[in-house]
């Protein structure tokens, strides 16, 4: 029988390897905003299962909303890096230093 | 093991190798692909959680819409990968160690948590009977109740992500005609053109 801890394991193991892609492909930033993608979803099935072992429907309720941030938070990254890309003619993440932080 | 235990199995193999596979491909297209294979068994997953109305969700916004902006923007710019793909081999080791190491955080606490008893009583909306109400129908009678007002804020949310990502990215070329509908409109027809009464056999002269 498939119990929570087998949700929460592949949950961590998503989110472990969302963090792994992000160390992996430093150059790459659409690689990394996918990779925030894959920790996202993992947190979103940890809601889910909790929602659904405990019978708590508002667990699911702030899947919703962490669904609502993710895709906003695609749609300005990637509007960033193409406004990024139209300026320095690269995306290597190790260029963006013109602020100088 | 029942025929839920393999459909989970199977769902959770199809994502942690998708999952996997997104962040080693060698082409950022193959990744995207790979990111919808990952979308698409989590929502099995929420579907075998009886979370039907995430599950499509899932599918609608992330595949739907994430993917594919994803999808557009890897098509759409001209980046040479081959040169930012040359350092991932002197990446490898950290990010095989920090990975590593967070999963071994995470190993330590498996098994050692436990459910409050008080857990149940706690719980702000119950899951009401699958007889008396499906899920979307109750996931909406408590969205438009009590959370109504975080579900404004997200609607808000999309609406600023909206307008920012226009903001970003239009821009407006010196070297492209546009159409200029205000003074289209204010052309007066008669300093526009000038009606000749041409004689035959005369031409205009």
């Amino acid at each position: 029988m498939v119990g929570l801890e087998h949700y929460l394991t592949v949950a961590a193991a998503l989110f472990v390897i969302g963090i792994f892609g992000i160390f992996l492909n430093r150059k790459n930033i659409i690689i990394i905003l996918m990779s925030i993608e894959l920790m996202l979803l993992s947190v979103n099935i940890n809601l889910v299962a909790f929602s659904s072992f405990l019978n708590d429907l508002v667990g699911q309720v702030f899947t919703m909303f962490v669904l609502t941030v993710a895709a906003a938070e695609a749609a300005i990254g990637l509007a960033i890096l193409v406004c990024f890309f139209r300026n320095r003619g690269t995306i290597d993440v190790e260029d963006v230093n013109v602020m100088k932080g | 093991m029942g025929i839920a235990d393999i459909t989970f199995y199977a769902f959770a193999v199809t994502l942690l190798g998708a999952g996997f596979l997104v962040t080693i491909a060698r082409n950022p297209v193959h990744s995207v692909l790979w990111l919808i294979l990952s979308f698409i068994s989590a929502a099995g997953m929420f579907v075998l959680l009886g979370a039907e109305f995430i599950a499509m969700l899932l599918i609608i916004v992330y595949v739907g819409a994430v993917a594919v902006l994803f999808l557009f923007v890897v098509m759409m710019l001209d980046i040479d990968f081959a040169a930012l793909r040359g350092e991932m081999a002197r990446y490898f080791p950290i990010a095989s160690i920090v990975g590593i190491v967070l999963l071994m955080q995470m190993a330590l606490l498996f098994g050692s948590w436990q459910e409050a008893e008080a857990a149940r009583e706690l719980r702000q909306a119950p899951t009401p009977d699958l007889a008396e109400m499906h899920n979307t129908k109750a996931l909406g009678m408590i969205i438009y109740d009590q959370y109504f007002l975080l579900f404004q804020v997200a609607g808000l949310i999309l609406l600023v992500a909206m307008i920012g990502a226009i903001v970003l990215t239009l821009r407006h070329r010196k070297d492209v005609k546009r159409q200029d509908v205000v003074a289209q409109m204010h052309r007066d027809p008669a300093k526009a053109m000038e009606l000749k009464d041409v004689k035959p056999g005369q031409g205009l002269g």
